[in-house]
């Protein structure tokens, strides 16, 4: 694209920003320089702790509250945006620069209806009238391609799903047709599936409209797709920045090297183990309240020492299969058999020994970990409560532990405060193992951790199969971490098994519809990728296969 | 849902009867010989008993007091022998006007307080409101009322110190009698209000969708009053009425202070005179009155909450 001086939109020299952590102002951002023109997309990855979104809305001239911006210039059309006074700023908000939040569930106002917050900033300012505004509303969701277009501003945002509440979002960005977006991670809430309607909504009205973006995103695949250059960030600091197709094809630095092979992981399994079924479940059906089923005539096994992936989108019952085995659940009809035997569908008249040999890891580590308990406590309380451990020995135990998930003997002093994400993934883990179990259930594992540390956490539970026996199940969406860590893969849709076998099966043609839907949604390095898999959709539409969105 | 809250608030009100009716038995002294008197003969003694069937058994006792209140009979006043009815229906009005009164200064006052201290968080404003009305309330209630007293009818003879009312009064010559009791009222609850609002929002504004409206340029008064306030409502509501049911229910001191004839004066004599059936019925028109604004609470948080006003 063109890039003589006077198509240059945004400026942004030497900015360096700085958060309130721990009693003291610490630099977050570190003399980070770029550049936006007229009608381009820069894209900014990094881990989370980047900087990048403190960056995307500090081109806005905006900080979250505990930030503020030191030093440097944001050069917005010729206008300087830092120290800029607020009512300056507020006027180039909304019709100039528009912002796309990550949640657009969380960052529509629930207690509005959609064409009311669509029509405020245009009203405000006096630069439409309302129906005008609205006409525009209407204009845009359909270009969006959102359902029944003249009525959907009517409702309010809970009455509407995830995916055409984040394009109602882009729609509203557009509203006064400004001249720069920041997209802050816009996709990232959404299934893999979704994700690829919104990124081509978003694609083809950026486009269609010559607006420039920023946009923001820990993934390298999506932005590979919509970005004409694309700059890294690691801890504040500019990593490097290129074109899109130079940076994946031929990255310089060693950190987008490592960003682009997280994508590429293949975890080897070690086939050991016997053809011993540690869990099997028969006809399983499962409704919460008295009517809505949840799940239809699942069948499924698992073996020792196996990992059995359970894919789908949400919704699609894989988190009630779990409540259903471990417990909280108990099937309308069916049955769970554990090493042999049927196992009672009531959490609370299985025997403490089951409950032992049966361990859960949840998503959110934060909230699965108690945060006034030190990791001593937090790792000892099983090993009183299976074992009836206590003082040296138990101490003894916790240090083994410790060191089967890879860290030292000085985190049993430490509280959840003090760890990072990927360290308290793993003392969920260590607590898990606690119990000696035969089976580990983890529930989306790793959809809180950024790549990298994803990445350590499947390893890490690898390592510990082939040394341990034990089997898992993994429940999750996300493509590469079933690719790179399953035996087996259950694929479901709409609370029924769509198909199921052994992983080299399911991930080799011929592809089952909606795996295939599935597999061509994950997103691939190639940046032209998008435009293909659009085309793909269509055959498979034409074949019968839907999305609900 | 209303219904069943509607239902549960009859069947609490049954409970307190009861506990009305124990509490009131277990007061110590006998009835029969604090209203005649020491000199009072062991026949005459017997005779007042049989006569108010205080010889029965309890749940005997129970029943048909219940049963009468259930008939809308709430007995007679042994102290005067009126019906309990014709007694506490000035005494309603009363308090509920003096209620009403201080609800309508101090409802308004105290919300747009909490929104002046959301909007201008941690500046000398905000503190000085903080300090203030807490300080307010940290005082007795009495305390408060004696201060008003000194200061404002003795000192400066604005108001008269003592809230008399005559049914021949006209609605501003009342008012103006019972101006310093409604100040002390709305001085003790604004704190509660206050807090409680500027808490709301600014709870409020921490969620994404105020940041979203700070990145779409709206206003910075206009997120306040469009964006932050409706989604606030549900606890503003539940303290706003949690309020109101103290200034009917908890207005005893501040009545007997100013010497107003309200419900709460009418339960502190009815207390020293053992005017037993006129407590217990007090008492349950106060536990009635509370029972039915918390669940008008519970209603309008519900209308408040547009997921469930406008269900998927």
């Amino acid at each position: 694209m063109k890039k003589t001086g006077a198509n240059r939109l945004l400026n942004v020299h030497d900015l360096c920003i700085e958060g309130y952590q721990e009693e003291e102002w610490r630099q977050i951002v570190n003399g980070v320089s770029f550049y936006v023109d007229r009608g381009e997309v820069l894209g900014l990855i990094g881990e989370s702790g980047a900087g990048k979104s403190t960056i995307g809305i500090a081109s806005m001239g905006y900080t979250r509250a505990g930030c503020r911006i030191k030093a440097g210039s944001i050069l917005f059309d010729g206008q300087e945006l830092f120290g800029a006074d607020y009512e300056t700023l507020r006027r180039v908000r909304g019709p100039r620069i528009a912002y796309v939040a990550q949640s657009a569930a969380a960052s529509f106002n629930p207690a509005h209806k959609l064409i009311h917050q669509f029509v405020e900033m245009p009203v405000q300012e006096g630069i439409m009238s309302f129906s005008k505004a609205e006409a525009r509303a209407k204009e845009l969701f359909r270009r969006l391609d959102l359902p029944d277009p003249d009525n959907i501003g009517d409702r309010y945002p809970h009455q509407v799903s995830g995916g055409q509440l984040q394009r109602c979002m882009v729609a509203m960005a557009m509203a006064c047709n400004p001249d720069l977006i920041v997209f802050d991670e816009p996709t990232t809430a959404l299934d893999v599936t979704t994700q690829i309607e919104v990124l081509g909504a978003i694609k083809e009205v950026i486009q269609a409209y010559g607006t420039a973006a920023i946009y923001i995103t820990h993934d390298l695949a999506v932005v590979a797709q919509i970005a004409d250059r694309i700059m890294v960030l690691q801890h504040g600091y500019e990593v490097e920045t290129g074109e899109t197709r130079q940076m994946i094809e031929s990255p310089k630095k060693d950190y987008t090297r490592e960003l682009l092979s997280v994508r590429k992981t293949r975890g080897k399994t070690i086939n050991h183990g016997g053809e011993e079924t540690v869990l099997a479940v028969e006809n399983v059906r499962a409704a919460y309240g008295n009517n809505v089923i949840v799940l239809d005539g699942i069948n499924t096994k698992i073996g020792r020492g196996k990992t059995v992936s359970i894919v789908g989108e949400s919704g699609s019952g894989k988190s009630t299969l779990a409540r259903v085995i471990t417990g909280l659940l108990p099937p309308i009809d069916g049955k769970v058999h554990f090493c042999g035997e049927v196992i009672p569908p009531k959490l609370k008249n299985r025997p403490k020994e089951l409950l032992r040999r049966m361990q859960m890891i949840y998503q959110m580590p934060d909230t699965a970990l108690n945060p006034k308990h030190k990791v001593k406590k937090i790792l000892g309380r099983p090993l009183n409560f299976y074992f009836g451990m206590s003082g040296k020995e138990r101490d003894q135990r916790i240090l083994k532990l410790l060191e089967l998930i890879e860290l030292g003997p000085e985190y049993m002093e430490r509280y959840p405060d003090e760890l990072s994400g990927g360290e308290k993934q793993r003392v969920c883990i260590a607590r898990a193992l606690a119990a000696k179990p035969d089976l580990i259930i983890c529930d989306e594992v790793t959809s809180a951790l950024d790549q990298l540390g994803a990445k350590g956490i499947l390893k890490l539970l690898q390592n510990l199969q082939n040394e341990l026996q034990v089997s898992y199940i993994f429940i999750t969406h996300d493509l590469d971490t079933v690719k790179a860590i399953s035996d087996h893969i259950v694929v479901m849709y709409q609370g029924k098994v769509v198909e199921q076998g052994p992983k080299s099966d399911i991930l080799h043609p011929p592809y089952e519809p909606y795996t295939d839907l599935l597999l061509s949604s994950a997103p691939e390095m190639n940046p032209d990728w998008l435009d293909h898999v659009i085309k793909h959709r269509q055959r498979l539409a034409d074949k019968g296969v839907s999305i609900r969105s | 849902m209303v219904l069943k809250r509607l239902f549960l608030g009859v069947g609490m009100l049954f409970v307190i009867s009861v506990l009305i009716f124990i509490g009131v038995e277990a007061l110590p002294g006998d009835l029969a010989e604090a209203i005649l008197g020491q000199a009072a003969t062991p026949e005459s003694i017997q005779a007042f008993r049989s006569n108010l069937k205080l010889d029965l058994p309890p749940h005997t006792r129970y029943l048909s007091w219940i049963g009468g209140i259930l008939q809308g009979d709430l007995g007679t006043s042994l102290a005067n022998n009126r019906p309990i009815a014709d007694l506490l229906s000035s005494r309603i009005s009363n308090t509920f006007f003096l209620a009403a009164t201080a609800a309508v200064f101090s409802i308004p006052i105290s919300i747009l307080l909490g929104i002046l201290a959301a909007l201008y968080r941690e500046s000398f404003f905000d503190k000085f409101i903080s300090i203030f009305t807490l300080s307010m309330i940290s005082f007795p209630e009495f305390f408060v009322a004696y201060i008003l007293m000194v200061l404002l009818a003795v000192e400066f003879q604005i108001f008269p110190s003592l809230a008399i009312v005559r049914d021949s009064m006209t609605f501003f010559e009342r008012l103006y009698a019972i101006s310093l009791p409604a100040l002390t009222l709305t001085l003790i609850v604004i704190a509660h209000m206050m807090r409680m609002t500027r808490a709301a929002i600014i709870n409020v504004l921490a969620s994404p969708y105020i940041e979203m409206a700070h990145l779409k340029g709206i206003k910075k008064v206009r997120i306040i009053v469009q964006h932050a306030t409706p989604n606030s409502l549900s606890p503003i509501i539940n303290v706003v009425v949690l309020n109101l049911a103290y200034m009917v229910v908890g207005v005893v001191l501040v009545e007997v202070v100013f010497v107003y004839p309200g419900l709460g004066q009418l339960l502190v004599d009815s207390v020293s005179k053992r005017d037993l059936p006129v407590v217990q019925a007090s008492c349950l028109i106060f536990a009635g009155v509370y029972i039915l604004l918390n669940l008008l609470a519970d209603v309008l948080s519900i209308l408040a909450n547009p997921k469930l006003r406008h269900p998927k």
